[in-house]
């Protein structure tokens, strides 16, 4: 497990330097999400398989979507197309995919070492977390839910397009 | 897991870390910002789980599953803030917003 890590830590700097080195949004996209596939091998291997899978499901599911929504609503016009036609050259892809086979080589000598046990001797299981999580954290769960409703309800208000002043000033 | 010592995880975290402050610092357009700031959160993050496995307790993994938490409303309430900049300036530069008024 210990090659493992190495490898996994070696994969995640590099593909975050090029995150805050790359001048097209969507690369940089492509490799911020490389970056946190294998900060979630760190977590596995460091033996926490429950943030591992949170890592992946949230931060490179859910957030990155996020960002990808963004910049389509923010990238309409005439432009597009040629835009498309750049980004699908391989010299955009080949990056995050030669760091991404890398991860998922380490991955499957993971699996191959470990011989179809996935958490390691000394890992905290999914179990206890859940039980610190609702038992003496049960006041930071609901100031999280407090915290999640505040952001639904600012980003609901600042998404929308007729802000407050341009509806007075429309007099609608 | 014993193995890896606790030093090493820390110095990932602190690398990914600096990585991100690098980015923050260097780069005007907001989109790469708030990449940046991810990639901040998300080591600190890392340091959190990293010294919950060296004491093999689950209190780091609570502690970034908080994280996760602001870290989805910060970038929610960030991402509706650069539409707003967008539609105002019809620019990406964090600079523009110096000239906001009100």
């Amino acid at each position: 497990m210990n090659v493992a890590f190495y490898l996994a830590a070696a994969v995640a700097v590099a593909s975050t330097a090029m995150v805050i080195t790359r001048l097209n949004a969507v690369h940089a996209l492509l490799y911020l999400i490389v970056s946190l596939l294998s900060v979630a091998l760190v977590f596995f291997t460091l033996g926490a398989p429950f943030v591992a899978a949170l890592e992946v499901i949230i931060y490179a599911g859910a957030i990155m979507v996020l960002f990808v929504f963004v910049m389509m609503m923010l990238n309409l016009g005439p432009q597009t197309t040629e835009q498309e036609r750049q980004w699908l050259s391989p010299k955009a892809w080949s990056g995050p995919t030669i760091l991404v086979a890398v991860l998922l080589a380490e991955l499957v000598y993971v699996l191959a070492q470990e011989g179809g046990q996935l958490t390691s001797a000394g890992s905290v299981s999914p179990k206890e977390v859940g039980i610190a999580l609702f038992g003496p954290y049960l006041l930071g769960v609901e100031l999280a839910s407090m915290v999640l409703l505040a952001g639904l309800v600012g980003a609901y208000h600042l998404g929308r397009r007729d802000g407050p002043e341009e509806q007075r000033k429309g007099g609608r | 897991m014993a193995s890896v010592p606790m030093e090493h995880g820390l110095m990932l975290a602190g690398i990914l870390f600096a990585l991100g402050l690098v980015g923050v610092l260097v780069r005007r357009n907001v989109i790469f910002v708030l990449l940046a700031i991810e990639i901040m959160l998300n080591a600190a993050g890392l340091a959190f789980v990293v010294a919950g496995s060296r004491w093999e307790q689950p209190d780091g993994q609570v502690m970034f599953m908080f994280v996760l938490t602001m870290a989805a409303a910060e970038v929610s309430v960030g991402l509706a803030l650069v539409l707003q900049l967008y539609h105002h300036f019809r620019t990406l530069d964090v600079d523009a917003a110096s000239k906001m008024r009100g």
